[in-house]
């Protein structure tokens, strides 16, 4: 299996590759995990992942810098069906639009926006920083074997905006923070995380391991 | 619920970890890599890399650290000591740091915070201040900036400068007493207070720690979101999973699934 991990300049790739390459080997799958900006690689993709840091409009101006790039992830993941996953800003690109500074058109796969965390509680900092559990809106592939709920596994997050889906049934988990916050989305065989996997410890590695067993 | 974070500090000079980490058998208790993964092992939230080294030209050895850390750590790792240039943020979070710490160079120039911040997000921007009281007996608190461990005096006011930094773009404040680092007298809890109530973005409060207890003063009395510490973590007085227990039993929200 080739699992594309696409580069385009934001932020370190390294943990990322390095945890789906631990959680390839740990849970049987032989995978190569490449990190690429070549969208031909991209194409060549079993399965391809997003990631993202940083403000929305320059991800997403990034990754459009790269001739083909567009295209090859319209073509792989919306026509051919490939499982996508998206994280961090990777998966807010997913959504329709972008609200962080500047509006900026996102790839439109999840219709919703993605817009500043505003907690109910004054006293709750923003960025939304550190661990924190998860609740499960149905069941999913990627979230099997995953304890969810109060008394569940934690994910670590770090971000000051969030995707707020217009349909909910692309809303696959939320996380408490004075009022409920998107962490996880999917739709068909695209799927975008909040959090971060690779910075995940148990639950990171485990839901990195389903998505390499994910059939959609 | 979001958990209040427990974040070993490590001090590494030339790429080797100072008095080493002595609560497992490593094989190599000055290796920071091993200390790292001991660490994540036991339940750390975060870690915490400090590059001591004196001379500019063994500053790579950080990056060696940082890459080897990232390769077999899969938990958030922040590294300060020494940045002061944008290319200094951007080869540290390029081999792997998820957060780079700004101390004296925010000092010296805050706008490099915004230029920072700009290029590479709030997120991974943490600005470190060291302060300490300056208010006498009788005054209104006040803290001041000190640089250079403690031992020169800025004439910036604490508070004021945090306010300043956040407003540039700073997504996390690394707040140290000065008063109370290596005292094992607990946090400077008014401190803390002060800089967590003027700041809308996350404090890890850090000096002073002693005991348990300091830990869930710093989170309750002092309003931290991530507690900062050391030696009582270094050389095994305490384990990671003691402290959560601790804390979980005091009312203060930890992970504790790992």
């Amino acid at each position: 299996m080739r699992v594309a991990i696409i580069d385009y300049g934001s932020g370190n790739l390294r943990s990322a590759a390095k945890a789906f390459e631990w959680a390839a080997a740990n849970s049987g799958v032989r995978a190569n995990i490449e990190v690429t900006s070549d969208p031909e690689q991209v194409a060549l993709g079993d399965r391809i992942v997003l990631p993202g840091v940083g403000a929305f409009a320059d991800c997403r101006n990034g990754l459009y810098a790269i001739a083909g790039m567009r295209e090859a992830l319209q073509t792989q993941v919306i026509e051919k069906g490939r499982p996508f996953l998206g994280i961090c800003v990777g998966m807010q690109l997913m959504a329709s639009i972008g609200r962080e500074h500047a509006s900026t058109p996102g790839f439109d796969w999840i219709k919703g926006e993605v817009i500043k965390i505003k907690p109910d509680d004054p006293e709750l900092k923003v960025p939304h920083m550190g661990w924190n559990t998860l609740e499960l809106k149905h069941d999913h592939p990627l979230f099997a074997g995953i304890a969810t709920g109060k008394q569940g596994l934690h994910a670590y997050f770090v971000h000051s905006y969030h995707m707020e889906v217009e349909n909910g049934a692309d809303l696959l988990s939320t996380t408490g923070y004075g009022g409920q916050i998107t962490a996880a989305v999917a739709r068909n065989n695209y799927a975008g995380l909040q959090f971060h996997p690779e910075k995940s410890q148990a639950l990171g590695l485990k839901l990195i391991s389903n998505f390499l067993h994910w059939s959609p | 619920m979001l958990k209040a974070r427990i974040i070993p500090c490590l001090d590494v000079r030339d790429g080797r970890v100072v008095k080493g980490v002595n609560f497992v058998n490593l094989v190599d208790a000055g290796d920071p890599v091993e200390c790292a993964k001991a660490y994540d092992k036991a339940g750390a939230d975060e870690l915490c890399f400090l590059d001591i080294t004196a001379s500019h030209e063994n500053r790579g050895t950080m990056l060696d650290v940082v890459r080897r850390t990232a390769e077999e750590c899969f938990m958030p790792v922040t590294v300060g000591g020494g940045v002061s240039r944008v290319e200094h943020v951007r080869a540290l979070l390029l081999a792997g740091a998820d957060k780079v710490a700004i101390n004296t160079a925010a000092v010296n120039n805050p706008d490099f915070v915004r230029e920072a911040a700009e290029k590479f997000g709030s997120q991974c921007i943490v600005v470190a201040i060291d302060a300490k009281q300056v208010s006498g007996e009788g005054e209104p608190l006040r803290w001041e900036i000190f640089t250079h461990g403690g031992r020169k005096a800025t004439g910036i006011d604490a508070v004021e400068f945090a306010k300043e930094v956040v407003e540039k773009g700073a997504g996390e404040i690394l707040l140290t007493s000065m008063d109370r680092d290596g005292t094992r007298k607990g946090f400077n809890l008014e401190l803390n207070r002060a800089i967590t109530g003027a700041v809308g973005v996350p404090v890890i409060a850090s000096g002073g720690v002693g005991t348990l207890q300091h830990l869930v003063e710093g989170v309750r009395d002092g309003h931290a979101n991530a507690v900062l510490a050391a030696s009582i973590f270094h050389f095994g007085e305490y384990s990671i999973r003691e402290a959560k227990e601790y804390m979980d039993k005091q009312d203060v929200p930890v992970r504790l699934d790992y």
